[in-house]
């Protein structure tokens, strides 16, 4: 086996790690302010990592780059196997952009007066960074499910201690539901590499395509498609698709500001990540016969998630369910197997990371302030916060797809994709597009509740302005918001190769699954 | 003369008398008069054999089994008033303290 | 003269800049300063609108396309080929847009200014005004269907802030106002759903969503014109007879009202364009390079010298998405082309997962679009929003509910004029959705108190006339009345808010000596509603300046000669009428529908003018109200004169002395010919007499009648009662109109009420009560929580530790029995001892004994 040096994704994935260690010694009694500049610095230093990662990255080429690959269990082919492409850059990209937001977020929460324990709240915001970006960059089947399954602990213990009322049950339930998925994918990911010999990725992918590894694909039921649902329900929990997502509301509502950030804004993407990285070139045909199924529960969630979030009076809850809804284009889009479908949806996972981690921000900034999250509590909050009413009303719109924002450049890719996919199609785009109306009825229901009408309730009327570290957090979401609307070019770009590579995985399957699966020859 | 066999049945009787007293009398020194008459018995028969075959062999081990029987003698009795000094009596049926 | 287009961005950046700076910097500046630069900002499009209008002058008329600067693209996958780039297209049509909306747009910004003193969000109004003109300007712009959606969604944001603007206001009416406003965004979404369809359709379908790629040649026919017959330098030679079009150079504006677009062919430079049409330089080579057409290089200054007349030298992926549908739909069955790129093209488009045939594609792509232009421009079903928006300052619903935004659907209709025109059913669809809308909301109308609902659904009415010509393909009558009516509805919009403010000004007067130190008029606006027309009557003699240029406004609008509205409505009838004669399905309930609502349009809008400025004062307010300031009427009278000289803008052909001799002055069909350098199927009709009499007729008929019932002091009766009202007869009628047919309260039935309780059971039973509660805490949780007991209980503790238990008591029972050997009798050991012995004796002679 290959043994390489050290590569910067290795620098950037473990300087969390060194953070957290460093906390761990400091005293929280009297390093307080050091233990806060602590945390935020080793975010922003993993920040500058992972942009220097960008800047020497080649967005031309398909493969992997900045490779590290280190025996662990050479007997059974396990290895610590590092590499990122065009979408794993993405997503890192994502989180190192999320983190710092979060951390200086948590600087100014009133929750450390009630619960306390503030230092061991960073180490674990510390330690989520390090399995986030873990699980993007790992190339080795059972060293991502070991990053996968940590990621689950300290947000655990995030929900658990720092939440609300109800942040037992909540936590518990997260992990016990995101555990019970992942299992699956445990048996799954052992019959593959007890089938191919190793477990890691690439040349597992690369055996599948050459033929030299045939998981036979007979129909819906077949042992490809069993182990394409192992893999596929621990990430489906995990997006939530419908109808797997009853532990998002909890989780969402009961967890502290950040941890809901974290939560809507990287989180969530590791499901769809895990559709893009693993379900579709491992099992291509799986993939493809199972697609119209998988795309029918992204629409069902688009729709319901909307719906449901119209009736919703808690604004933390409404926002979860939006979640559900914006994930669902997602999923529709990854399955549209096409090059539209998957840049669209690769694109909209970062869009959903900044829009609905913009609004998470922006209800725990009110939640801060008046310590309640029914709707009917507040009124006319633009008149009392004006700055804060304008950047909510460009997050709003951003969340509901906005032309020139954008929500909107990944909706449109997503739907265009769906149109002309060989497995979806008409009746697909049309269902799907119906989103975006039911996501203006939703966002401008809630914003009408909490921004505009009368500033009629006396609590209201003499809210604290935002603070320095507020505006420093939400002022790169909305440049964000606008650069990505506006001028998404430069990340399309890092896209092409590595989606061009995975739709190539796929094709050659469409037509044979055609034959197999009637109903994906049946489609409108 | 006298036939060896007279001397085996006059052992045998001995022997089964020892053995009935051992197993039948409650008094601790009589059982051991009655051990002392098995022991003698045997001692019978040896002679007895031994000069059945013109043999020395008998006669030697006649008189291991009379020193036994003497260093026997002298610990059991010690035993017994040892015992005697503890429960005043010497009644086997008494002394049952070790059972299950 | 190329590089004068390329100031086109500039139409988009400076208004963005005027948004950027009040919104940032506004609440810092005094309000005159905020006016100023929302109004400068709107004034330097109307500059740039001139420069690009004597650019296309200069320049035959010919389009330009213009990428944005510093953007480079926007959304591009290379691997597919999907590239959709910021690009702006300068043609006749877009310009003759940009000509209106900058023009109104400024004047209002004007009448703004003086409208919304003392408003305390003064600065942010002329922010989200001068937002609304960067986006409808982006909109009539863009150079694809994804760029002119952005200008879509933006105006519908815009529409949906300044709606909404006094969203804090007392009592309720803040929280009306913004659902108003809420209402029309939605609407408009649904509306937007369908432009999504469409696009999603025209990407797969064409490979691109560019309306005209670059060296396209829009319209064949003029372009032959051109060369045949171009370069005629005289002013008014264009041939009398209405049918040639060539060379068609009107000295008048589109829109605006500085004529001179000279251009005579001696001074014009020969230019080569942005579209790379090869034009000779000066016109001594003329001679010299004329290629394939006959040329008329006389006198040395030729007209262009054009290379290619059509678009047949051009490979099908470097068409545009109009000329490509063109040539699809000309292929027979099994037919192919190439593409240009190694793949052919036939009727049967491939989808991915199904294929369609190329009408059926464009059939669904028209249709689609219509959803769309019946949310933005008001037709049935997605009209409602439109009577509610007019909750916003009446500024806003001037700009944006009637001379702009909602024309922006009857423009993309136009500018779509190819594949409506290859799209018979959706021509029938939409000219059956214009008549209905037309006759309804101008019934609707004229059941209204509200001096702004009355013109929100004459708009309603209005666009459904513009809808129903482009259904019957006159897209030059739908683009003309556009323009009058852009000017005299906004002429209305902004003389009712003039009457408005004169009303509350004179409440505030009449109550000022009771209640000096309550200030507030809300308190009492609660109860007095200024905008009612029954608080009103007589303000003829309070607000001469506000009535006279109201009067004119009513007068265009009902279409008395010679007013403007007069000649775009009639060229609208008269298309219609020539139309159902020429096709017969439907045509005649078209035509006679159009003359039904334009016979209404008179009587509402009379009834109107007694019930507010003739008779007598019915009120304490209505008889202190006094004129409005010089910023609000100024713009009026503009826009009075415009009403009045705006129709001849397209004066038609064969009109002979009812014109006075204006046509020497106007010329002849001067905005038909311009626009149909980039309408295709723009034909020009002939002028009918007896439709324009008919047409005079009816409103004249209509005004009387409304004068018999409204007039002399009539309009409102003693009991507060219309006459229509009071009338036993007519009450029905009335009832109904006043109730709006109900549309809304049925959509409340229909849609609302349903979507809401679906909602709340999708969210309680559903997701919590049985998927969160039951599923997943009663079936789950127990149902593993009895699993749980059961391995523990029987399983574990009974079996498992049972058998381990068992095991020890086993043991122990065995001990037990075998203790019981232990007598602690000397006598039993002995016996014990003496039987085994013998055993032992007996075993070890067992031999003996047997041998």
């Amino acid at each position: 086996m290959d043994v390489s040096g050290l590569s910067l994704v290795t620098v950037v994935l473990f300087l969390p790690l060194v953070g957290f260690g460093i906390l761990l010694f400091m005293n929280e009694s009297t390093q307080r302010q050091a233990i806060k500049w602590t945390a935020f610095g080793f975010t922003i230093a993993t920040l500058l990592g992972a942009v220097l990662l960008w800047s020497q990255f080649d967005p031309s080429n398909p493969g992997l780059q900045f490779v590290q690959r280190n025996d662990w269990l050479p007997t059974f082919g396990v290895s610590y196997y590092v590499g990122i492409d065009g979408i794993s850059l993405i997503l890192v990209l994502l989180t190192v952009f999320i983190m710092p937001l979060s951390v200086l977020a948590s600087h100014v929460s009133h929750i450390f007066e009630e619960r306390g324990r503030e230092k061991l709240y960073y180490m674990f915001m510390l330690m989520l960074e390090w399995s986030m970006i873990g699980v993007f960059v790992i190339q080795d089947l059972i060293v991502f499910y070991v990053f996968w399954e940590v990621t689950l602990v300290p947000m655990y213990f995030l929900i658990g201690i720092w939440g609300g009322e109800n942040r037992v049950y909540a936590a518990l339930k997260f992990f016990l539901y995101t555990m019970a998925g992942s299992i699956l994918m445990l048996l799954a990911i052992l019959y593959v590499g007890s089938q191919a010999g190793t477990f890691a990725l690439p040349e597992i992918t690369a055996a599948v395509q050459s033929g030299d590894l045939v998981f036979p694909f007979g129909g819906l039921l077949s042992p490809q498609s069993f182990l394409f649902l192992g893999f596929f329900i621990a990430f489906a929990i995990k997006v939530p698709v419908w109808p797997l997502h009853s532990w998002l509301p909890d989780a969402h509502v009961q967890a502290p500001t950040a941890g809901s950030v974290i939560l809507a804004g990287v989180l969530l993407k590791m499901g769809t990540y895990g559709f893009v990285r693993f379900c579709l070139p491992m099992f291509p045909e799986a993939s493809v016969g199972w697609a119209p199924v998988v795309a029918t529960l992204g629409v069902i969630g688009i729709i319901y998630g909307a719906w449901v979030s119209y009736a919703q009076t808690d604004f933390k809850k409404l926002v979860a369910y939006s979640s559900v809804s914006h994930l669902g284009f997602v999923v529709v889009g990854i399955f549209a197997l096409n090059a539209q479908g998957l840049q669209g949806a690769t694109i909209q996972m970062v869009n959903h990371g900044i829009s609905t981690g913009g609004l998470f921000l922006m209800v725990g900034m009110l939640y801060e302030r008046r310590h309640t999250k029914a709707l009917d509590a507040f009124g006319g909050i633009w008149k009392a916060l004006p700055l804060f009413g304008a950047i909510s009303l460009v997050i709003t719109l951003s969340s509901m797809g906005l032309p020139g924002l954008n929500g909107f450049v990944g909706e449109f890719v997503i739907l265009l994709g769906t149109l002309g996919s060989s497995t979806l199609g008409f009746g697909f785009a049309l269902f799907a597009t119906l989103g975006v109306i039911l996501a203006a009825v939703y966002l401008l229901y809630m914003f009408q509740k909490i921004y505009l009408g009368e500033l009629d309730k006396e609590e209201n009327k003499n809210l604290p302005p935002l603070a320095w570290q507020e505006i420093a957090v939400l002022v790169p979401v909305l440049v964000l918001i606008f650069w990505i609307g506006v001028q998404p070019a430069v990340w399309f770009n890092m896209l092409d190769a590595s989606t061009s590579t995975v739709v190539a995985a796929v094709n050659p399957f469409l037509q044979q699954v055609a034959h197999i699966v009637p109903a994906v020859a049946m489609l409108p | 003369m006298v036939p060896t066999e007279a001397y085996i049945i006059l052992s045998m009787v001995l022997f089964a008398m020892g053995a009935m007293g051992v197993l039948l009398r409650r008094n601790a020194i009589v059982v051991f008069m009655s051990v002392e008459l098995m022991l003698n018995s045997a001692n019978i028969a040896l002679v007895a054999f031994s000069r059945h075959w013109n043999q020395a062999d008998g006669h030697l081990f006649t008189f291991f089994v009379i020193t036994v029987a003497a260093a026997e003698v002298a610990v059991g009795l010690a035993l017994i008033v040892a015992i005697f000094r503890t429960k005043q009596s010497i009644n086997i049926d008494e002394l049952h303290l070790m059972e299950g | 003269m190329q590089s004068l287009a390329l100031i086109a961005p500039l139409i988009i950046l400076l208004p963005s800049l005027g948004t950027i700076i009040n919104f940032f910097w506004g609440p810092k500046l005094n309000e005159r300063f905020s006016s100023l630069i929302g109004i400068t900002a709107s004034a330097s499009t109307f500059v740039v609108w001139l420069v690009l209008f004597s650019y296309l002058n200069g320049n035959y008329y010919q389009p330009a396309i213009v990428d944005l600067p510093i953007l480079d693209g926007w959304i591009r996958i290379p691997s597919v080929g999907l590239e959709i780039p910021w690009q702006q297209r300068i043609d006749t049509l877009s310009v003759t847009m940009m000509g209106f909306v900058t023009f109104v747009g400024t004047l209002i910004h004007i009448y703004a200014s003086g409208y919304m003193h003392g408003d305390p969000r003064y600065a942010r109004f002329f922010a989200y005004l001068n937002m609304f003109l960067a986006f409808m300007l982006i909109l009539v712009s863009g150079n694809n269907l994804l760029m002119l959606f952005v200008g879509w969604e933006g105006v519908g944001l815009c529409s949906y802030l300044l709606v909404g603007f006094w969203f804090d206001k007392k009592h309720g009416v803040g929280l009306k106002n913004s659902n108003a406003a809420r209402k029309a965004f939605v609407a408009n979404r649904i509306g937007d759903f369908g432009m999504l369809m469409a696009i999603f359709l025209a990407f797969w379908t064409f490979g691109t969503l560019d309306l005209y790629k670059p060296t396209e040649v829009t319209n064949p026919h003029m372009m032959e014109a051109l060369a045949s017959g171009g370069g005629h330098g005289e002013e008014g030679a264009a041939p009398a007879n209405g049918a040639a079009e060539e060379g068609g150079h009107g000295e008048e504006a589109p829109a605006g009202e500085e004529g001179a677009g000279d251009h005579t062919g001696s001074a014009a430079q020969l230019v080569s364009l942005a579209s790379d049409l090869p034009i000779d330089q000066e016109g001594d080579h003329g001679e010299a390079a004329a290629e394939d057409h006959g040329e008329s290089a006389s006198e040395g200054h030729a007209g262009p010298v054009i290379a290619y007349t059509d678009n047949t030298h051009l490979t099908f992926s470097q068409l545009g998405i109009f000329a490509q549908a063109e040539r699809l739909a000309q292929l027979g069955e099994g037919e192919t082309l190439e593409r240009g790129d190694g793949t052919t093209a036939g009727r049967m488009i491939n989808f991915g997962a199904f294929e369609l045939d190329i009408d059926t594609v464009i059939t669904l792509i028209t249709l689609f679009m219509l959803l769309g232009a019946t949310g933005k421009s008001a037709q049935i079903p997605l009209f409602v929003w439109l009577p509610d928006a007019m909750a916003g300052p009446t500024p806003v619903s001037a700009l944006i509910h009637a001379a702009t935004m909602v024309t922006a659907g009857v423009y993309m209709m136009v500018r779509a004029n190819s594949l409506f025109h290859l799209a018979e059913f959706s021509s029938l669809v939409v000219t059956i959705i214009g008549v209905l809308t037309a006759l309804s909301a101008g019934y609707v109308a004229m059941g209204q108190f509200d001096i702004k609902k009355v013109l929100a659904y004459s708009t309603v009415s209005q666009l459904g006339f513009m809808v129903a010509a482009v259904g019957v393909g006159a897209y030059g009558a739908a683009m003309f009345h556009m323009i009058t009516h852009a000017f005299f509805k906004a002429l209305l919009f902004l003389g009712s808010g003039s009457v408005i403010h004169g009303v509350e000004h004179g409440h505030h007067h009449a109550h000022e000596h009771k209640h000096d130190d309550h200030g507030h008029d809300e308190h009492h606006a609660e109860t007095f509603d200024p905008q009612d027309m029954r608080n009103m009557g007589g303000l003829r003699r309070k607000m001469p300046i506000t009535y006279a240029t109201y009067l004119i406004g009513t007068l265009a609008l009902a279409g008395l000669y010679p007013f403007a509205g007069f000649w775009s409505k009639d060229e609208i009838l008269a298309d219609s009428w020539v139309a159902a004669i020429q096709d017969g399905k439907f045509a005649g309930f078209v035509a006679l529908g159009l003359f039904v609502a334009a016979a209404l349009t008179a009587f509402y809008m009379w009834r109107q003018i007694e019930m507010v400025f003739h008779g007598s004062p019915r009120t304490e307010a209505a008889e202190q109200a006094s004129e409005s300031v010089w910023s609000m009427t100024v713009p009026l009278v503009i826009l009075a004169v415009l009403s009045l000289l705006g129709g001849f803008l397209n004066i038609p052909s064969g009109i002979g002395l009812f014109s006075f001799g204006l046509q020497g002055v106007f010329g002849e069909h001067t905005l038909s010919t311009w626009l149909e350098y980039s309408v295709v199927h723009l034909h020009v009709g002939a002028f009918q007499p007896l439709i324009a009499i008919v047409s005079l007729v009816l409103a004249v008929a209509a005004i009387i009648l409304a004068n018999r019932i409204y007039g002399s002091n009539k309009a409102i009766n003693s009991e507060g009662l219309d006459p229509l009202e009071a009338n036993p007869a007519s009450r029905p009628i009335f009832a109904l109109s006043n109730a709006r047919l109900y549309w809304d309260e049925i959509y409340g039935r229909l849609f609302i009420t349903p979507f809401n309780r679906t909602a709340a059971f999708l969210a309680n039973v559903v997701d919590m009560a049985f998927l969160h509660d039951y599923f997943h805490d009663s079936v789950i949780t127990k149902g593993f929580n009895g699993i749980g007991r059961l391995l523990s209980h029987p399983i574990d503790l009974g079996i498992i530790d049972g058998a381990v238990n068992g095991i020890g008591r086993l043991t122990r029972w065995i001990s037990g029995g075998l203790r019981r050997t232990q007598a602690g009798y000397v006598r039993v050991y002995a016996v014990a001892l003496l039987i085994g012995v013998v055993a032992v004796i007996v075993f070890m002679l067992l031999p003996v004994l047997q041998g």
